[in-house]
């Protein structure tokens, strides 16, 4: 089985605390940390174990800067066979669409089975995976959490519904599934496993390697922009309790019975 | 004319809430615009749906086939690209059918599309200016999307006030007549009820309910003992699920539980939509949480920024000696 898995640097949702920049309209990117989208682990777990049961490969993508590198190195301490960067000037200001037509020409450079990639990202859009299928004409499953194989053309994916139910579909190869968290546990990448792939080559494929017209990604291309980022005034929210802990504590107390908490 | 289609999901015969909250998404999109109800499957429940909706829509389409009996969305979006006009503005709702349908449908019908929508700003020009939330709804943004092609747009449920179903005496019109044939390469087979667990959260008035701010398995005593001296239950957002600490029927959320405690002390939870989408009844929420801006503190009824690793074996301590 010849897999391909779509993965994206993100902000660290768990390490940052997000403030917008002086001129308030994008985040103050300074200090972030970035790391891979949670997601994404789990859609290369998946592709790791298949491979390890039914051989094959396992190729990680991304489309980013110099830096997302680091994503596709990491994704190959865990075990993908193979990394490709998908980099150009031109790939800035792309939106789902975009990105997912430079996912496609990439991919038809080679032969997959089976393509995954996480069920969202930091826009939380859960938007690239479905796209990416319907332009390559491939059949898609969204918010995937079983895969078994059937046999060389056929298998069975469970999607997460809501409720935690499962609807089990039968779906023809080759195809397009968005991973949904807790299908599996993925690995633990060390320090050791980093620095086994420190020296890989890693292959950069810009708008020219992947014969892509540059007028119909980036911000050219774009339909969907965003135009800025802003916290809203959203009233009082929570009454925020200050003070000691020990006076934090006992005016929760009191809260919490005269609400029935206690 | 701005013409928006919305795509009305519906179970055992009735239309799901999201049918009363287009109505408002749209006046806010264009208050000219004209709004028609989608709706697909098959027998005796469309039927009854699509006549049901002629009381909140005036024009309703009604697609029936076999196949379409599940709403299986490679299926639906073969039937919707077959019947919708190329320029149309079509809403569906973000959750896990609507993320299964609408960006492969934006793609076929060569539209725009935005995702999981809070708020519209309306259309200037060809030019719909959206807000939508990035980073687990800790901002927000302002997206613009160009609709002189159609758009395809997913709406968060629950953003839009539900208008009441009033008697909008509309009419319904079949359109099966027009959906070509539907891909096979996706096939439904059974739904797989989620597992029962030994406890059953929904049954609590009081959840300590905890997030990946616990950090680690061992941390959950400390929650657990919290619990037990407010004779409450542990619940839980999803990652700790995930990490299997704890059971899958402790999960609070949209593909988890919903619950409809007194009290929800919500510890170490960022508060995504979809964690909050379990929580209903409008609790009395405590929420601690150590990043002051975390999204949490918005909903919640008292909040406190705090590491809850050392402030719940002081609570603790603190309600045993009472
Ligand atoms: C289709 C779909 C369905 C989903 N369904 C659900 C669902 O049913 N339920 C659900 O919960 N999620 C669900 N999710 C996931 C959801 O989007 C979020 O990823 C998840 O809710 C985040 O959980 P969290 O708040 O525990 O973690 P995080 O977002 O990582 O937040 C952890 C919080 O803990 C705080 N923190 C960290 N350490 C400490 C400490 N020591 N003391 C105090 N605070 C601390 C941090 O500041 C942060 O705010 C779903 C996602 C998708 C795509």
């Amino acid at each position: 089985m010849e897999i391909l898995v779509c993965v994206k640097r993100v902000p660290d949702t768990a390490e940052n605390e997000f403030e917008l920049n002086s001129a308030g309209n994008d985040l103050d990117r300074d200090d972030l940390v970035y790391s891979v989208n949670e997601w994404d682990n789990y859609a290369v777990e998946e592709a790791i174990q298949i491979v390890d049961n039914a051989g094959g490969s396992v190729t990680v993508i991304t489309v980013g800067d110099d830096e997302s590198e680091e994503v596709l190195r990491r994704e190959m301490a865990m075990g993908a066979n193979n990394g490709v960067l998908l980099s150009d000037d031109a790939f800035d200001g792309s939106d789902g669409k975009g990105i997912a037509a430079i996912l496609k020409a990439q991919i038809e450079k080679g032969k997959y089975d089976l393509i995954l990639t996480g069920a969202q990202a930091d826009e939380g859009a859960g938007q690239v995976g479905g796209m990416l299928a319907a332009m390559l004409d491939y059949p898609y499953a969204s918010l995937v959490n079983k895969i078994e194989i059937v046999d060389d053309t056929t298998i069975k994916v469970g999607r997460e519904i809501e409720g935690g139910n499962q609807e089990m579909n039968e779906i023809q190869l080759p195809c397009v599934l968005s991973i949904q968290t807790g299908i599996n546990e993925p690995r633990y990448v060390g320090i050791r496993g980093i620095r086994k792939v420190a020296s890989v080559d890693i292959p950069v494929n810009g708008a020219g390697d992947l014969g892509i017209d540059a007028a119909t990604v980036g911000a050219a291309g774009a339909k969907t922009k965003r135009v800025d980022y802003f916290v809203p005034d959203l009233g009082d929210g929570a009454e925020m309790l200050e003070g000691s802990t020990d006076e934090i504590i006992e005016k929760l107390i009191e809260r919490l019975k005269a609400k029935g908490g206690l | 004319m701005t013409q928006v289609f919305a795509y009305i999901p519906f179970k055992n015969g009735s239309a799901e809430d999201v049918a009363l909250e287009y109505p408002e998404a749209v006046k806010k999109i264009d208050p000219a615009a004209s709004l028609t109800a989608v709706v697909t499957g098959s027998g005796a429940d469309l039927d009854a749906v699509a006549q049901d909706l002629t009381n909140t829509y005036k024009e309703v389409i009604k697609i029936s086939h076999a196949d379409l009996a599940y709403p299986n969305a490679e299926l639906v979006r073969k039937a919707l690209q077959d019947v919708l006009p190329k320029d149309a503005i079509v809403l569906v709702p973000h959750d896990t059918f609507g993320m299964d349908l609408a960006p492969g449908l934006s793609v076929k019908m060569d539209a725009a599309y935005a995702a999981d929508i809070v708020d519209f700003e309306g259309i200037d020009g060809t030019s719909l200016k959206l807000i939508r939330q990035e980073l687990g709804g800790a901002v927000y943004t302002h997206v613009t999307a160009d609709i002189s092609s159609g758009a395809v747009i997913t709406i968060r449920p629950g953003s839009f006030a539900p208008t009441e179903a009033g008697s909008a005496g509309g009419k319904v019109t079949d359109k099966s007549g027009e959906v070509k044939e539907l891909p096979a390469k996706r096939k439904f087979l059974e739904i797989v009820e989620a597992e029962v667990g030994d406890v059953d959260i929904t049954k609590s008035d009081v959840l300590v309910s905890i997030g990946r701010g616990i950090e680690e398995q061992e941390n959950i005593e400390i929650a657990q003992e919290l619990a037990e001296a407010m004779g409450a239950v542990v619940s839980c957002s999803r990652p700790i699920v995930d990490a299997k600490w704890l059971e899958k029927s402790r999960q609070v959320g949209t593909s988890g539980q919903t619950v409809k405690p007194k009290v929800y002390m919500a510890m170490g939870i960022s508060g995504s939509f979809q964690h909050l989408g379990g929580v209903k009844g409008n609790p009395f929420i405590v929420a601690v949480n150590k990043n002051p801006k975390a999204p949490i503190f918005q909903v919640a009824d008292v909040g406190i920024v705090e590491d809850i690793l050392e402030f719940m074996p002081e609570l603790t301590e603190a309600i045993k000696s009472q």
